[in-house]
This record gives C-alpha cells, sequence and structure tokens, in this order.
C-alpha cells in the first residue's frame, strides 16, 4: 500500500484543493510510513523472502553458481540427521530447564518473595538481577564461562561447602548455559510478575487470609489464576527469547564439547558456515523461524484476548 | 493499566520503586509487638535470608569481574586481588584495544539508533493520528515481527549481503540492526504517542503548521521522556548486540567492542583474565549507565504500560 503512494507526484500546496487534490492529500498522509515500511521490507522482508527460496537449494559457500533447487531435500537430510536431531533435543532441553522453569519460576519466586521482604533487600535483588540482565551478552557469556570453569567460582564454592566439584563444561555443558541463561534472563521475568503482582487488589488477598487460606492454597487459587495472563504472555516471549540464544552459548562453549550443547541457532551457524553449506543451514533458519512463527502468533492472540 | 508487555521491553527501574507494596514495617519497640507484629517480621527475615541466598548467586560472576579488573593476577575464582592494582585498566586503555572497538561500536550503534528513531518516530505519526482500516493489521504485523527470532535469518542475510556486496560494511550492518530494532521502536514510539493529546495539534493546524512542522515542534517536545526511552533503549540493545556484527563485519579494524571482546576471550589459552575483565567493564560501562538514566526517568510500570496499550 505504502508504496504506491510513495510513488505518486507531490500534492498541491494548501489552498482549497478539488475533490481528487483531496484525496491525494489524505494518500500523502501516510507518506511518513515510507521510510520504515522500506527499511523493513528491504532489510527483514528480504531475508525472509531469500530464506524461503534458498532452503530449497543446495547453497554452498564455495560458488553461487553450481546452486541447483533439490525440492525438500534439505528437510528430509535434516530429520535424518542425527546431529540435527541431537540439536533439536538440546534446545528443548534448554528451552525447558532456563526458560520454562528457570526464568519463569525463579521470577515469580523472586516477585513474591521480594513483596514480603524489607526495602534494602529488594533494592539490592532487584539490582544484581537486572544487572545481570543489562550486561551484554558477551560479557554475560565471559562471566559465566569463568563461573562454571574448572578452576571457576561455582567449583570454588561447591568446594568450600565441602561437596563434590566438577567441569561443569565439560561434563555438564547444556546444564551450565541453561543456568547461564537463567542467570541472564531473570530479570525480565521478575519485572512482568512484579507488575502484575503489584495489580492485585489487596482486599482479595486480605479476605482470602481472613478466611483462613494458607499462603500455598492463597498461592494456587487466588493470586496464579489472578496473574495467568502474564505467565502467558511471559512464558511466550521468554521462550522466543530463548529460542534465539547464540552469542551467550558461542561465548561458553561454542556448541561443545563435541555437540553436547549445540542448540538449533549453534547447529544452524556450523552447517552454513564452518561446514559451508549454506542451503542446509538455511532449512534449519527457516525451521527456527516457524517455530518462532508459531510461538509469535500464539502471543498475538494472548494479546487480543487481553487489549 | 494493562500487564500485558511487548518484546524484550525497556525496563522499568528495579522494582523496588513504589510498585511493590511492603506490609507495615513493625514497631521499632519490641515491647509493645503485638504476636501478629512479631509472626511477621520473624517471617520477613526468612524471606530476607532466602532472597539473600539469591542475590549471592547472582552476585557472583559480578563480583569477580570487578575484583579481577583490579587484580595483577587475576584468576577464574572470586577472591582479593593479591595486590590491588590499575594496571589491567591501564593495559587495555589504548587505540588497538579499547578505542577504536569502542568507536566503531558508537558509529555503529549511534548511527543505526539515529535511523532507528527518525524512521519509528515518523512512522509512529500517521499510525497514530490517522484512522484507517490499515492501521490495525500493520501495527499486528510490526509486533508480529519483534517476536521472530532474529537470530534465525543472519544465515540468509549473510547469502544476501554476500550477493549485493554489502558485507564487511559498517553501513550494512547498521542497516539491518537498525531494522531489527525498528518493529519495537514502532511500537512504543506509537504508544508513547497515543499519550500526546491531539487538541494541541489541531491548534496549530489551524495556524497554517505542516504535519511535519507539527511532529518536529509540539509532539516530539511532549513526548520527550519516550522518545528518549525509545532512542536509550534501541542503542542498549544494538551496543549488545554481538551476532550482527560478527556476521557481516570481517576486517578487524571495522569491530565493535562486542566482537573484539569476543575474539580476545575466544583465544582462551594465551587470554590475561584481569585485562579482558577490565575491557568488559569499560564495555558495559555505557549500557548501564544509560540504561539507570532511563529507569530513574520512568520510575514504576510505565514504560511497561507504555510497550503495549492501544
Amino acid at each position: 500500500m505504502t508504496t504506491t503512494l510513495a510513488s505518486r507526484p507531490p500534492a498541491p500546496k494548501p489552498g482549497r484543493p478539488a475533490t481528487g487534490g483531496r484525496q491525494r492529500r489524505r494518500a500523502l498522509r501516510w507518506l511518513p510510513l515510507t521510510p520504515a515500511t522500506a527499511l523493513l521490507l528491504l532489510f527483514l522482508g528480504g531475508p525472509i523472502v531469500y530464506c524461503v527460496a534458498i532452503a530449497f537449494t543446495d547453497m554452498q559457500l564455495t560458488g553461487s553458481s553450481s546452486t541447483s533447487f533439490v525440492g525438500l531435500d534439505n528437510f528430509r537430510h535434516a530429520f535424518q540427521d542425527e546431529h540435527f536431531r541431537n540439536a533439536v533435543v538440546l534446545t528443548l532441553v534448554f528451552t525447558v530447564l532456563s526458560s520454562l522453569v528457570g526464568q519463569n519460576t525463579l521470577g515469580l519466586g523472586l516477585a513474591l518473595l521480594m513483596r514480603r521482604a524489607s526495602g534494602p533487600v529488594r533494592t539490592l535483588v532487584g539490582s544484581l538481577t537486572i544487572a545481570a540482565w543489562v550486561v551484554p551478552e558477551i560479557v554475560a557469556g565471559f562471566l559465566l564461562y569463568a563461573f562454571f570453569r574448572d578452576e571457576g567460582t561455582l567449583n570454588a564454592v561447591l568446594d568450600w561447602a565441602h561437596l563434590p566439584s566438577q567441569d561443569w563444561l565439560y561434563s555438564a555443558p547444556i546444564i551450565a548455559v541453561s543456568l547461564a541463561n537463567v542467570w541472564r534472563g531473570t530479570a525480565f521475568s521478575m519485572l512482568i510478575y512484579s507488575a502484575a503482582l503489584a495489580e492485585i487488589p489487596r482486599e482479595i488477598t486480605e479476605a482470602a487470609e481472613v478466611d483462613g487460606a494458607g499462603g500455598w492454597r492463597r498461592l494456587w487459587h487466588i493470586t496464579l489464576p489472578m496473574i495467568r495472563r502474564s505467565i502467558g504472555t511471559n512464558l511466550m516471549l521468554n521462550t522466543l527469547q530463548t529460542l534465539s540464544v547464540f552469542g551467550l552459548i558461542w561465548a561458553m562453549t561454542r556448541g561443545g564439547p563435541g555437540n553436547r550443547s549445540q542448540t538449533l541457532p549453534v547447529f544452524m551457524y556450523d552447517q552454513a558456515f564452518l561446514k559451508a553449506l549454506i542451503g542446509y543451514g538455511t532449512a534449519v533458519a527457516l525451521l527456527l523461524l516457524l517455530i518462532g512463527a508459531l510461538f509469535a502468533a500464539v502471543y498475538l492472540r494472548l494479546l487480543r484476548t487481553e487489549v | 493499566m494493562s500487564t500485558v508487555t511487548s518484546p524484550s521491553l525497556p525496563a522499568p527501574s528495579t522494582p523496588a520503586a513504589g510498585q511493590v507494596a511492603a506490609p507495615s514495617a513493625p514497631s521499632p519497640r519490641a515491647a509493645r509487638r503485638t504476636p501478629t507484629e512479631r509472626r511477621r517480621w520473624r517471617r520477613r527475615v526468612g524471606v530476607d535470608l532466602v532472597l539473600l541466598a539469591v542475590a549471592a548467586l547472582f552476585a557472583l560472576p559480578l563480583v569477580w569481574l570487578v575484583l579481577a579488573s583490579v587484580d595483577a593476577e587475576a584468576d577464574l575464582r572470586v577472591g582479593a586481588p593479591s595486590p590491588a592494582t590499575t594496571e589491567n585498566f591501564e593495559a587495555v586503555w589504548n587505540e588497538e584495544i579499547t578505542f577504536r572497538p569502542m568507536l566503531n561500536s558508537l558509529l555503529l550503534c549511534g548511527g543505526a539508533t539515529l535511523l532507528t528513531v527518525v524512521c519509528a518516530a515518523l512512522a509512529a505519526y500517521p499510525l497514530s493520528r490517522y484512522r484507517s482500516r490499515l492501521v490495525r493489521p500493520y501495527l499486528l504485523t510490526v509486533l508480529f515481527t519483534t517476536c521472530l527470532p532474529v537470530t534465525a535469518i543472519m544465515v540468509p542475510v549473510y547469502g544476501l549481503y554476500v550477493q549485493v556486496e554489502l558485507i564487511d560494511s559498517l553501513l550494512g550492518t547498521a542497516l539491518f540492526l537498525a531494522a531489527t530494532q525498528l518493529p519495537f521502536a514502532i511500537w512504543l514510539m506509537k504508544n508513547f504517542m497515543d499519550g500526546v493529546p491531539i487538541a494541541l495539534e489541531e491548534a496549530a493546524w489551524t495556524d497554517g503548521a505542516s504535519w511535519h512542522q507539527a511532529l518536529v515542534r509540539i509532539i516530539l517536545p511532549l513526548m520527550g521522556p519516550g522518545l528518549a526511552v525509545v532512542t536509550i533503549y534501541s542503542f542498549i540493545m544494538m551496543w549488545g548486540n554481538f551476532f550482527v556484527p560478527f556476521m557481516l563485519l570481517l576486517t578487524p579494524d571495522q569491530l565493535p567492542a562486542s566482537v573484539t571482546l569476543f575474539t580476545f576471550f575466544g583465544s582462551r589459552d594465551s587470554v590475561v583474565y584481569g585485562q579482558l575483565a577490565a575491557f568488559s567493564l569499560l564495555y558495559s560501562t555505557p549500557v548501564i549507565l544509560l540504561y539507570v538514566l532511563i529507569a530513574r526517568r520512568l520510575g514504576g510500570g510505565f514504560a511497561l504500560g507504555g510497550a503495549v496499550k492501544g
């Protein structure tokens, strides 16, 4: 729509325009939308279309001249490729552990506890979690690499508590990167839940308290149902966020050792660039994009029932 | 106010800021405490202890960063710096390691932020001011785009950039960064602009002002804090972005700080951890300061609300 508007000749300056002029002027009102739309179409729309196109080819980095259409081969190959299946499983583990269980539950827990805590403690916890969230991704990757390394802080703490230490990045790399993602992303859930909890009218919880409902029952029967929409939104956004984590994992483990922390984005990068299989890598990218689009669509539906 | 949020929304200040109503403080005079008060007090101490334990876990990596940066012989463990020193900072405080990458980051992210904010402000104007059947689908598409995992399209973007010869160009990278940030910026900007009453503009129109005069002279000044949030937030997101410049820029001289940091730390065997920590701190400082700036300015849930309404 906007592109056709953009190509129209400029409207005559004010005065009293005739009917045709007025129409042109009405169309021109949408002109300011063009730069943004052009940028989005060229740099986001373009790559997505291109993605769909080359996912069905055997394009390689070494020379695009030999590229040919291979139909669904890339996808067929993907589902038979044990490395791809490994990446899917690891992505699931990573998402469930770090986003569903970690960020979401810990964020809710912190938000609930902070309502009962004393002021300074609340400020301290808030600042620390948010600092972990604001620090750039690569710095976070570096910090948590140091934290989980064999000679790192975590093992120092475990030693001090007389618990068995281990080389986390070697023995449980996917757990380590999941915990790293929890460290980094919990502040977001905490902020969403704090805002949601602040909107529950006090009378409701107080009434339940008077009626003798204990803490857990109040949580289960009152608090959670009242913030269920925030829970939905938060889960959706966390999942989308977690699906596209690359830098953190790349900085900490590069998907290794072997491919034991190779989630889909890392696998995609590995295939497309290190193995130079652009076509195959793009097919993986397309699958990732589709999963993301699916979640995004659900998110929009959630919003629609709400706004 | 709705609590729905848009993706990766700018954070409001620490949730401590006025949002969370704590139970009233117990009286300092213990003798006059009722049993309920005493129970509440005990419960609060318990909650505080749990939270402090969590806070310690969140703090450890950050504490390590700060301590290692002033430790002459930093290793990977948290520990008091053996001799405290500024030599790590001195070692990285030069053109090669700090200034050029930071300047590159500034050029890249500053340029992209400028582009994002200008495009978003222009786009938000008609979306906020005029009625059309197309506004809602446009906004929904924008919101949908915000949610797409940008990581996924980096491979096709790379392929495309190689073909149109935008690879290894700061301009090309800035354009792509701007495009990725744009959907959320439009969404935020539109919602902030909705908050400016249209009556003031109507007065300006009567005086013969055109739409761009109204936008620049009346609306944007009135939505100053909103504009600041969109600008700073876009900048923070781009400053921390690693994957986009990592893929699209090749020449070492052009790399922004996020990528050079990774390159140093990628050659792990010969890493001087203290220097790396010092550089990480320098690189993180601008975004942390900027974050504090918007968080202070827009305490509470304002930014959250701004992200969704409409």
